[in-house]
């Protein structure tokens, strides 16, 4: 195949168990691929208003024209109307799933329908198999599932598994798909998705030669780019200790949300940074397909039987920071085993780990400020750092044992409309905090990205730069940077490329990579398709009935102080609506 | 002295299979079906991958099951195929214990290992190594 012809769509229609495929290269000319095309894709599929967890919500996977061409380009993008906050669903997974899908000859596919029964698809470049799930569904671990479906299906190297646990099942709305065992499609409730159309899995598998316009340009500028990915300090920081790195550095300039952001520094700093858990834990480092920065850390936990001497399995576990910030220092979990026995039963579950630790932070705070006892959590007495009743409150979560469980099976957001305590629910736009607390950027950001992701724009970067270097910018200014910043980021999301990679893959040098493969577009086209696919996502959510002005502010962000000092609610909405300003046509 | 490609410590592997794309990119084509190297995982990422190369046998399986005489030995270890020569039947595939011919699909005929060691300089945790056999 031609590396410019990316132009297959892979249609699934889950309740006649049929697929069809449409070429549809113009799609992919005016919106390059990945979450470009794919939010066009969602626009047309998903009718308006509909109910996420029924079978009209379609799931999109897109990859883009540098999937399988270039390093660090291993990223798929899912997207569907989110179960959790009601409209924009979209969701980044790397591991083998981008090269997987460009090496089967897709550009995108889209998931119709819903199943009566359990089913997993098993998708190449020959079409699309329906097999029967009914003996997985149920299952208590997705390593289990990978482990059956890995023997079942072949294909080992050039194959993507993805899957869900219980959660997704359950159809719990922060539930997430797990992909080659230790990466996830997480935020937002894909899993969910998955759940609702009985899908339990979807094997996809690949190989592919793509012939580029210019051979030898080729060749030079993916040397260039490797020489660049190898000499750059960020790879040997993601593959030394990881993105658990931040740990440390947050902890030490006190933005890291501990115990529901009571407080920005962490007692357990010296057992739970990601310098000790590789000391102490680190098993095996592995990389995406086609990048060799090797970021993912797996620890390996000697765990002893209790009821047989000198007899011990060893759990492969894998953790980056936010989890670590949301299962560890949001809960005040001080030992590493403790947070790496959550993880796992997390993982297990295939729950998205940020939305499970905030949730049952506030939980927590809840039961210490006595708007929830004992009564209502059926006995169990949760407390900052006791990770055997969070395990257990996270089994009952998923399976919604009683009133409590459920509320909390549905989101922070839900919950605290329940029981209270909203000024400590920490959501925004109805999605778990992510793991900052650095300033205003990192707020503005929240609330407004799109997917309410520090991903979305990186607000945390922008304070974090300002505090280093002692400088403070208007929250108009702030709402500007964010608001470039994130339409930039669509186009990294529409290659598709790691964010990793951003300081490489800049205008010019995607300019100069689009060149020899055989498409001409310049760095100020590529910059004006970023604004325009941002808008498609903001038209999205507004169609839902998303808001910014009507956006809540979680008092506990108001209440402790940033390295900036306390924050003011006017400063932030000032930055929201200057975001708001530029993105509906003022830029 | 002729040479190889081997692998000199395999849990260094991270699975990146940047050696993959190297070799398809011998072509100057992007993507892996060309390649003659492969990367997978056994029992699972967390158990670690395995590496499939040629590893220039003195006395290859490959050669004493060619019908035509397309496989033949290099001198000093190691194979060459002649595709001309090669009618696609797939009996060396079949018969390296290792796995190590592979089929590229462009040409519809077996592939494998040149030692030319492209593959090596995109070996970031220096896992595999060109050495004399």
């Amino acid at each position: 195949m031609e590396a410019h012809s990316l132009s297959k769509i892979l249609y699934i229609d889950l309740d006649n168990k049929r697929y069809w495929v449409k070429e549809r290269p113009e799609l992919f000319k005016e919106w390059l691929g990945g979450v470009g095309v794919g939010i066009k894709l969602l626009i047309e599929e998903c009718p308006k208003n509909i109910d996420p967890l029924s079978g009209e919500n379609p799931i999109i996977f897109a990859i883009g024209y540098f999937n399988g061409i270039y390093p660090l380009a291993s990223k798929t993008i899912a997207l569907f109307k989110s179960p959790l906050t009601k409209d924009l669903g979209e969701s980044h997974a790397g591991g083998r799933c981008g090269i997987a899908i460009r090496m089967a000859g897709y550009g995108a596919i889209v998931i119709k329908g819903s199943s009566d029964y359990p089913i997993y698809l098993v998708i190449n470049e020959n079409g699309v198999k329906f097999r029967d799930a009914s003996a997985l569904w149920g299952m208590s671990s997705t390593t289990a599932v990978g482990r059956i479906l890995r023997e079942r299906e072949g294909t080992p190297g050039i194959r993507s598994i993805m899957r869900i646990g219980r959660a997704g099942e359950k159809m719990i709305p922060y539930a997430c798909v797990i992909t080659e065992t230790f990466r996830t499609f997480g935020r937002l409730g894909l899993g969910a998705v998955f759940g609702s159309k009985k899908l339990k899995a979807i094997v996809i598998s690949g190989r592919d030669s793509l012939k580029v316009k210019d051979p030898r340009g080729y060749r030079s500028i993916y040397d260039e780019l490797y020489n660049s990915f190898i000499k750059s300090g960020a790879m040997k920081k993601y593959h030394d200790i990881g993105t658990s790195m931040n740990v440390m550095s947050l902890n030490l300039i006190s933005s890291l949300p501990v115990r529901n952001l009571q407080k920005t520094k962490f007692e357990g700093i010296n057992e739970l940074s990601g310098e000790a858990l590789a000391e102490k834990f680190l098993g095996r480092r592995i990389a995406c397909a086609h990048c060799p920065v090797s970021c993912i850390h797996i620890a390996a936990l000697r765990i002893p039987y209790e009821n047989e001497p000198y007899f011990y399995k060893i759990k492969m576990i894998p953790y980056d920071y936010e989890p670590i910030y949301a299962l560890g220092c949001m809960l005040d979990i001080r030992s590493a085993e403790g947070f790496l026995k959550i993880m796992d039963r997390v993982e297990e579950l295939g729950l998205d780990a940020m939305s499970t630790g905030v949730i049952l932070a506030w939980a927590t705070e809840c039961m210490e400020k006595g708007i929830i006892t004992t009564k209502e959590t059926d006995g169990l007495l949760l407390k900052w750092g006791d990770y055997k009743t969070y395990i257990e409150a996270i089994n009952r979560i998923v399976e919604m044992k009683g009133e409590f469980y459920e509320a909390l099976s549905k989101g922070v957001e839900y919950a605290s409309s329940k029981y209270g305590g909203k000024d400590f629910a920490l959501s925004f736009g109805g999605n778990e905090m992510p793991g900052y607390h650095c300033g205003l950027a990192t707020h503005i950001g929240f609330l407004v990205g799109m997917r309410h992701s520090h991903l979305d724009n990186a607000g945390y970067d922008i304070d974090q730069k300002l505090n280093a270097e002692g400088k403070k910018l208007s929250p108009k200014e702030i709402g500007k940077m964010i608001f470039e910043e994130e339409s930039w980021r669509q186009v990294l999301s529409s290659l598709v490329v790691c964010f990793f990679s951003r300081k490489v893959y800049t205008p010019e040098v995607i300019s100069k990579c689009f060149s020899v493969i055989g498409i001409d577009i310049n760095p100020s086209q590529l910059k004006e398709k970023g604004i325009e696919i941002l808008k498609e996502k903001y038209k999205f959510k507004v169609r839902e009935g998303f808001s910014l002005e009507k956006l809540r502010i979680p008092k506990r962000i108001l209440e402790t102080p940033t390295p900036q000092g306390v924050l003011k609610e006017e400063d932030i909405r000032e930055g929201i609506m200057e975001y708001k300003r530029l993105l509906e046509g003022g830029y | 002295m002729v040479k190889r490609i081997s692998v000199v410590d395999v849990d260094l592997c991270v699975g990146c299979q940047l050696c993959m794309f190297a070799c398809n990119r011998r072509f100057a084509e992007a993507g892996i079906s060309r390649a003659a190297i492969f990367v997978q995982s056994v029992g699972g990422i967390e158990r670690g991958f395995i590496i499939k190369v040629c590893r220039a046998c003195k006395d290859p399986p490959c050669v004493k099951v060619c019908p035509t005489g397309a496989i033949s030995k290099r001198e000093g270890g190691g194979v060459r195929i002649d595709h001309k020569k090669c009618i696609a039947c797939g009996n060396c595939m079949k018969n390296c214990p290792i796995g190590a011919i592979f089929w590229d699909d462009s040409l519809n005929k077996p592939t494998v290992c040149t030692y030319c060691g492209y593959c090596v300089s995109y070996c970031p945790y220096g896992v595999i190594k060109l050495e004399e056999v």
